[in-house]
């Protein structure tokens, strides 16, 4: 026998090293990407001959009007959205989370409370399971072309999303002090106040305000199929082959994402005082 | 008022952590837990405190099995015991009012726990219970500015404002400085005296036991080894109950501590 010691672990990482490449490769074949094809010289130049109409960006005062208003729209999408996504997300995570449980921590086992949280999992994972794509075109059938449709396709897509990141930030915090309080007595809604959100706050905070540039961006998104804002401005101005227009309206994408980036340190340099 | 009758704890994996406890404590005691690392200190004490269900035995607190009790009476029981621990389990971000608030949690209607998290509802109790322990300065403060001792001492708070019936502290001194030791021993053996509650506090300090608990129960590999009047236990007693903790000792400790770790927070 050697007398050298060996990590035991070693083996079962490299086996896994292997087994995520032999998963990679095929994919990789399936995917179609060759990055070759980007720099053959025929394509460069299609590329840089569109590129090329971007500039320079659109500055008339009547495209710059309705750039304004459709910012507007696509902030007010996503904010209505996100609002009401939360009022989705907060009790779905509550219920769903393992951290507040009672039965986990004297592990007597609550058959009810189990079963609730199972369901809590499954209405998150239909909600996020359809894309927000899907959704608004469902609900352009029901609302009509606009806001109105992003804004609940936004809902209910970010409300399972923020449910199932929420239930999962709640869980991975130091839950010392929420078991300490379950411990001595207290409720779930009074742990989760005195010994989880302290902990966790400025995660919940931040990933919020992330889904918040996401839903910015989905918003555009959903805007191509109807449902108002900056996206459905980006489709007129695309199929009209307006290039300056287009590269304003992505300029205004980029100082929005900047904007959330901003609003998400403010926000946390809040939450830790 | 507590009662164990042949009280076993087996661990996932079936080491026995404590093996055919019978104990019985009456209201108004003050008993020390003392031993080595690894004789079930920890596990008696979350079995008191109904955190931690027996797997054989009879556990009693004030005449009634918790785990016969509805989940809404289990939580009022568990209220009414108060529980104290070697790190202070209180959010580093939280403002010491609201961690000396948050012992009243299972007493307080919960719009009441709530809209103290707006406004602390009850500034001057607060600054009652932190006044004698020399932190009433403190009380608006975050908990990450205090040190480690002023932390555990508001923790003494939190648990002196809950006003519970039993007192459970599992190593509450054994993170502190001698004379700071002491003095949170006795404040809590002062406190459990004024009210006429009982106390149960594990420790690593012996002369502490001795000196400020009217009972000392000595535990050794999940058995009780003495249990007497702190008056009566002698340097012997003492000496069998520490006795071989050497290096082999030391290296079962070791073994077995990430299992007890595991189950302090399962």
């Amino acid at each position: 026998m050697s007398a050298v010691v060996r990590d035991p672990a070693a083996r079962g990482r490299a086996t896994l090293a292997v087994l995520g490449l032999c998963v990679l490769w095929p994919l990789l074949q399936i995917a179609e990407f060759k990055p070759a094809v980007l720099f053959a010289p025929g394509n460069l130049a299609t590329l840089g001959g569109f590129l090329a109409t971007f500039l320079p960006p659109a500055t008339d005062a009547g495209f710059l009007g309705l750039l304004a208003a459709a910012t507007v729209d696509t902030l007010a999408i996503a904010t209505v959205g996100i609002a009401l996504a939360m009022l989705i997300a907060v009790p779905l995570a509550l219920l769903a989370t393992r951290s507040l449980s009672i039965g986990r921590l004297d592990a007597r086992l609550r058959p009810l409370s189990e079963a609730v949280r199972l369901c809590a999992r499954a209405l998150t994972l239909v909600l996020r399971g359809v894309p927000e794509l899907v959704w608004a075109l469902i609900f352009v059938r029901i609302f009509g072309l606009g806001p109105a449709a992003g804004v609940a396709a936004l809902a209910i897509t970010y409300g399972g999303m923020l449910a199932k990141v929420y239930a999962e930030i709640l869980e991975s915090t130091d839950l010392t002090p929420t078991r300490a309080l379950l411990a001595a007595g207290s409720g779930r809604l009074g742990a989760l106040g005195y010994g989880l959100l302290p902990v966790a706050a400025d995660e919940l905070v931040s990933y919020t305000v992330y889904r918040w540039e996401c839903a910015v961006r989905a918003s555009v998104v959903m805007g191509f199929v109807g449902a108002g804002g900056l996206g459905q401005l980006m489709d007129q101005s695309m199929k009209m082959l307006n290039g300056g227009e287009a590269c304003s309206i992505l300029i205004t994408f980029l100082l929005l994402v900047m904007l959330a980036d901003a609003l998400s340190a403010w926000l946390r340099r809040q939450v830790r005082g | 008022m507590i009662s164990l009758t042949a009280v076993s704890m087996a661990h996932a994996g079936g080491r026995l952590a404590l093996d055919g406890i019978d104990l019985s404590v009456s209201a108004g005691e003050r008993v020390a837990l003392i031993g080595p690392s690894g004789a079930g200190k920890t596990t008696l004490l979350r079995l008191i405190g109904a955190s931690l269900q027996p797997t054989t035995g009879l556990l009693r607190i004030d005449g009634v099995d918790p785990w016969g009790l509805s989940a809404r009476d289990l939580q009022r029981l568990r209220a009414g015991i108060g529980k104290m621990h070697q790190t202070p389990p209180i959010p580093p971000r939280q403002r010491v009012v609201t961690a000396v608030l948050a012992g009243r949690l299972g007493q307080w209607p919960l719009w009441r726990a709530m809209a103290s998290l707006v406004y602390p509802l009850d500034i001057a109790g607060a600054r009652a219970v932190l006044e004698p322990l020399g932190l009433a300065e403190r009380l608006f403060d975050r908990c990450d500015q205090l040190s480690g001792g002023q932390l555990q001492r508001v923790a003494l708070a939190r648990l002196f404002y809950q006003q519970p019936q039993l007192e459970l502290a599992d190593e509450p001194v054994s993170a502190l400085d001698p004379a700071l030791a002491r003095a949170v021993a006795v404040a809590l053996n002062d406190d459990a005296k004024r009210r006429g509650v009982t106390l149960i506090a594990s420790l690593h300090a012996v002369e502490l036991a001795l000196s400020e608990f009217s009972r000392v129960i000595g535990l050794r590999n999940g058995r009780v080894a003495f249990d007497l009047p702190a008056g009566q236990v002698g340097q012997h007693h003492v000496e069998a109950l520490y006795a071989g903790a050497g290096a082999g000792q030391v290296a079962e400790a070791a073994k077995a501590e990430p299992r007890a770790r595991l189950t302090r927070c399962a």
